[in-house]
């Protein structure tokens, strides 16, 4: 397969590829490429010209500062299944990263370029959602930062404008003794979420949900906030019926995605379901 | 034990796993230039025009060509149905689209460039003008009144209508019977999804007329003949074909297509070498897909639980185009084995087979007989549902006795061999079948995942197939199997083969074969299959033949060289030539230990002609063209276990034990590497693959991110035995393992899950068993026909 041609520009530095992005009409960044490599060798996406990202190491790394890790954006998912700083102070997130793909993807596939491309069956951008994640954005205005929760637009579609680049996500850690989880029914053929539910929980000294978050995956065009639910269950001693009920009575998906695969109905019932165990497993990890 | 039967390693393998293999595309020849094919975006279409001014002016060009240019040649241009049935509609299959064309995919031009990539840029800008026809996908429809014609010669798109048995004796049985079940059959499409794709190197040279042509091919000398009298029209003689390393076929690369045939004209247009290599979104358009049948299928007991009838009603759907053998499979290669294990005295198959807008259907992986067990092993489970017996209960009854062999089923088969109830016996004790069902109960009382355990005990006929045969039945070519084996001086082997591997390990088995015969060491055995210029000829590997055809031929052979061999030790040995014995490499005088000759004093006796009996020839070769006279029976039952989620629906299967009688075994690592292979395609069929094609006739399962085909993980270790009752018709017992695994393992996986779901009512479920069509079969909690969605 071979795409329809294009030039390609390595930047040297952010400031470089920040100014190529300008100067070049209707380029792309290739960070991992493996979103964009395939979709241009379908000829879905013919842009003018590339600009590789992938040599600047300032993006690359997780690194803890205060009560964040901050984690740029050329990080691999490996790094960040594998990184001990986010396996201690955020499992949920690594959790994930440990799920996507296969190892050949999670050795190349980058967290930005994951949520710069949007795809609504990725297993990133709900966690980050319900991590409360902030993203960095640089470009020729500056920079600025984007709630994950109102970074997402739509399918395939965020809040980075012409000429930005996504320079790193912010994640504040987990308090000690918080549970978290990543439960996920597989695509059989991509290995994408279907339904991807991501679930945090810290427990009072009595045994009661003090503070919770969800978030789902590959539901709808954006991910699935599920904070409504979780508020529900502060307060509350999370029983199985106790989340099961929060979920059932609280959640709700407007427009939910179908396909060959799964339809619109199917995936709510299944984010209901998968929602409820992540919850479930989450709170069986907490340690008070 | 001897090589024969011994498990040692593939000698094909260290080449292969280290990258070394080289296969079509991997050959480069000196000026070689590459093609690239122009393929309708729509399902039905009438071409108006084609402009191809500017992909011809883009860089690197160097032609393109349309029907026009193929008619303009005046070779003949089509490619051939090879396979003929009463009344059937063959209607011309050009090799670039000729005024119309009739799914997506079909090749409308092809470019030549210099670089691939020139020439997919150039594609884009070949200019089809089309006017839209609409398009039916669905067999049902297809055969319905009033849907989209796809041919003018092949009104209502009917392309046969064929029925076997008797079908006044079958309506007879089911009205006088205790039992009778009903079932609405549905064997998904599937995509082949051999890991090489197709690809052609063609070079014709003009000076002598020859055209070499490397391609993917799992028959390279019926590849010849077909494009020798009907796409090229080249002397049969003058083409070669070669197939190199060839990375899997599953019955794919059988078929002759257009492609291969285009490469070919455009190097006879160019006078350069020529190279097509299909991209993976081309290979999953237009290599011949399988299965895609509709079927009411029913079946009549009497009181006693005694199957009585089957009657089975099929809608085949068969794609745009009658592919080469097409329409063998759901005919002769399905309707024949209706009766599967089972002694049933009455039965009738009617298939009707239509065009529908979609790529063209042809064999893959079991052909016919997946279809035919899943049919049938259904059956057998929902008359285990009517009449309150055991699904291993119902099966033992119905099996035919082990003293009832040679058995004549009633569609036309005689059963050569066969001994089932020992296969399922070992297979209820190896999975634990008892303790199964009980833990079955328990898990339905206490909640949680549902268990399921599905039985299949399915029977094949391989072995393709005995030529006087397969011909009554409408086969346009034999189905026996050659072989040379050439002895050298030094004593060691060349075995040249017509059989065709594509990752099976002849190169193996067939040395082993050899070495036992022999008593030669297997490394002093060379196997050369998949060259015409090489291989006096061949009818290639598929339909499970290559081991009891193939095999037989060399066998067969390598016989007579050993009576030839016999011949020159009893002169040299001045004893007559019935008292030489050939054990352990020696020929010997029976009864006179001291006198005897080693077989290289022989060999090398053969090739001196110093001193050989006056009336022979010197060297040591044969030639074998073994034909036979039957098909084989390879028999088993496999048990599936499956666990499924109530509240997802989703299914995981969690053993699988399979026990085979494929007969005599010459390789138990490669028997077992075959079962394991066609288990998990048989699996993934069940579970997750299916190709979907939308109403307007867009392939919407077209990439590897929608077509799901299974991995290592999705899948617990196979537990594996055999039981072994040789073919008494050929000179190995073998009786070939290809297709087993595929064909028994869909019913048994389908078996088991609704067998999970059976309390709630549920009687059956459409392949494949996606999470939402086993939720929402649960949710109906088998209101309705339960057949769970779509």
């Amino acid at each position: 397969m071979f795409s329809a041609s294009f030039d390609y520009h390595r930047a040297g530095s952010l400031g470089e590829a920040v100014s190529l992005l300008q100067s070049q009409s209707g380029a792309k960044v290739l960070a991992g490429g493996h979103s964009l490599l395939p979709m241009m060798k379908l000829r879905l996406a013919q842009p003018g010209a590339l600009i590789d990202i992938g040599h600047l190491d300032e993006l690359k790394g997780v690194e803890r500062h205060g009560n964040h890790l901050h984690i740029g954006a050329l990080t691999t998912h490996r790094e960040v299944a594998t990184s001990g700083a986010v396996r201690e102070h955020c499992a949920v997130l690594a959790e994930a990263a440990g799920k996507i793909g296969d190892p050949q993807v999670r050795n190349v596939g980058t967290v930005g370029g994951n949520i710069a491309h949007a795809d609504p069956a990725s297993d990133l951008p709900a966690v980050f959602v319900a991590l409360g994640a902030t993203v960095h954005l640089t470009g020729p205005d500056g920079d600025r930062q984007v709630a994950a929760k109102d970074f997402f637009l739509g399918l395939l579609s965020t809040d980075l404008r012409a000429g930005e680049l996504l320079t790193r996500v912010d994640v504040p850690i987990l308090r000690p003794g918080t549970g978290s989880a990543y439960l996920k029914l597989e695509h059989p053929a991509s290995g994408y979420a279907v339904v991807g539910a991501a679930a945090v929980m810290t427990l009072d000294g009595s045994g009661r949900c003090q503070a919770a978050a969800l978030g789902l995956n590959g539901v709808a065009a954006t991910p699935v906030d599920g904070g409504v639910v979780a508020q529900a269950l502060v307060g509350q001693e999370p029983t199985d019926e106790a989340l099961a009920a929060a979920v059932s009575q609280n959640l709700s998906v407007d427009d939910p995605l179908g396909d060959n695969f799964a339809s619109g109905e199917f995936r709510v019932h299944l984010a209901k379901t998968y929602g409820k165990r992540a919850l479930a497993a989450a709170r069986d990890r907490t340690r008070r | 034990m001897g090589v024969f039967g011994s498990a040692i390693k593939r000698r094909e393998d260290p080449a292969l796993i280290t990258g070394k293999g080289k296969y079509t595309d991997d050959f480069q020849m000196p000026g070689m230039v590459y093609a690239t094919m122009v393929r309708s975006p729509f399902a039905h279409a009438e071409i108006n025009s084609i402009d191809t001014s500017q992909a011809k002016a883009s860089p690197g060009v160097l032609a393109v060509y349309t029907w026009q240019d193929i008619e303009a040649a005046g070779i003949p241009g089509v490619v051939p149905t090879a396979w003929l049935l009463p009344d059937i509609k063959t209607p011309d299959h050009p090799i670039l689209a000729r005024g119309k064309v009739r799914y997506v995919g079909d090749a409308v031009a092809v470019v030549v460039a210099e670089s691939r990539a020139a020439a997919r840029d150039a594609a884009d800008l070949v200019q089809v003008d089309y006017e839209m026809l609409p398009a039916v996908v669905d067999v049902n429809k297809a055969l319905e009144d009033g849907a989209p014609q796809l041919f003018d010669d092949a009104p209502g798109n009917l392309a046969f209508d064929w029925d076997l048995g008797d079908k006044d004796k079958t309506d007879a049985a089911f009205d006088g019977a205790a039992h009778t079940a009903t079932l609405e059959l549905r064997n998904s499409r599937l995509i082949p999804h051999a890991i090489e794709p197709r690809a052609a190197l063609a070079d014709f040279n003009s000076s002598t007329g020859e055209l070499t042509l490397h391609m993917t091919s799992q028959n390279p000398h019926v590849h010849r003949l077909l494009m020798s009298i009907a796409s090229l029209g080249l002397p049969e003689h003058k083409i070669r074909i070669v197939a190199p390393e060839v990375g899997g076929g599953f019955g794919s690369k059988i078929h002759h297509y257009p492609d291969e045939a285009v490469a070919a004209f455009c190097s006879m247009q160019l006078q350069v070498p020529v190279k097509w290599t299909a991209t993976r979104s081309e290979t999953n358009l237009t290599d011949a897909h399988g299965r895609d049948h509709w079927s009411k299928a029913e079946i009549a007991l009497d009181g006693d639980g005694k199957i009585v009838g089957v009657r089975v009603d099929t809608h085949a759907a068969m794609g745009a185009y009658l592919s080469t053998f097409a329409p063998a499979v759901p005919t002769y290669l399905y309707g024949t084995l209706m009766s599967g294990q089972y002694d049933i005295p009455a039965i009738y198959v009617h298939v009707q087979a239509a065009f529908t807008n979609t790529a063209p259907v042809d064999a893959y992986r079991g052909a016919g007989r997946p279809e035919a067990t899943f049919v049938v092993e259904r059956l057998l489970d929902a008359a285990a549902r009517v009449t309150g017996l055991d699904p291993a209960e119902i099966r033992r009854r119905n099996f035919v006795a082990p003293d009832a062999f040679p058995y004549q089923t009633q569609v036309a088969l005689a059963y050569d061999s066969g001994n089932y109830e020992p296969a399922l016996d070992r297979a209820l004790e190896m999975v634990g079948y008892a303790d199964l069902r009980q833990q079955q109960a328990q898990r339905r009382s206490s909640g949680g995942k549902l268990l399921g355990i599905g039985l299949s005990s399915y029977i094949e006929a391989c072995g393709l197939a005995p030529s006087q045969v397969v011909g009554a039945l409408g086969a346009q070519a034999g189905l026996w199997e050659s072989a040379k084996v050439r002895v050298h001086p030094s004593g060691s082997v060349t075995v040249y083969s017509g059989s065709c591997g594509h990752g099976q390990g002849h190169e193996t088995t067939f040395s082993q074969i050899v070495a036992d015969r022999l008593s030669v060491d297997v490394d002093q055995v060379d196997v050369i299959e998949g060259d015409t210029e090489k291989v006096q000829f061949g009818m290639g590997t598929y339909g499970s033949r290559s081991a009891a055809v193939g095999g037989s031929a060399i066998a067969t052979a390598v016989d007579k060289v050993i009576a030839k061999a016999k011949k020159i030790a009893a002169h040299l040995l001045e004893a007559a030539e019935e008292d030489i014995e050939f054990q352990d490499g020696q020929f010997q005088v029976k009864g006179v230990p001291d006198k005897a000759q080693a077989w290289g004093d022989v060999v090398l006796q053969a090739y001196l002609a110093h001193n050989l009996p006056d009336d022979m020839e010197p060297g040591l070769e044969a030639n074998s063209f073994y034909n036979p006279s039957n098909f084989t029976y390879p028999f088993g039952t496999h048990v599936a276990v499956v666990e499924v989620d109530p509240e997802t629906g989703q299914v995981t299967l969690v053993r699988y034990v399979a026990v085979d009688d494929v007969g005599n075994v010459i390789n138990p690592m490669i028997v077992d590497g075959q079962l394991h292979g066609g288990i998990a395609q048989g699996v993934g069929q069940a579970l997750w693959e299916e190709a979907v094609y939308d109403d307007a006739g867009q392939l919407t399962s077209a990439t590897l991110l929608d077509y799901a085909l299974p991995r290592a993980h999705y899948f617990p270790t196979f537990e594996l035995d055999r039981t072994v009752t040789p073919c008494p018709h050929n000179p190995l017992g073998v009786k070939g393992v290809g297709e087993a695994g595929a064909i028994a393992s869909p019913a048994a996986v389908v078996n088991a899950v609704v067998d999970a779901l059976s309390h709630l009512g549920v009687q059956h479920l459409n392949m494949p068993l996606a999470p939402e069509r086993v939720w929402r079969a649960i949710q109906s909690q088998g209101n309705g026909n339960g057949q769970g969605g779509a």
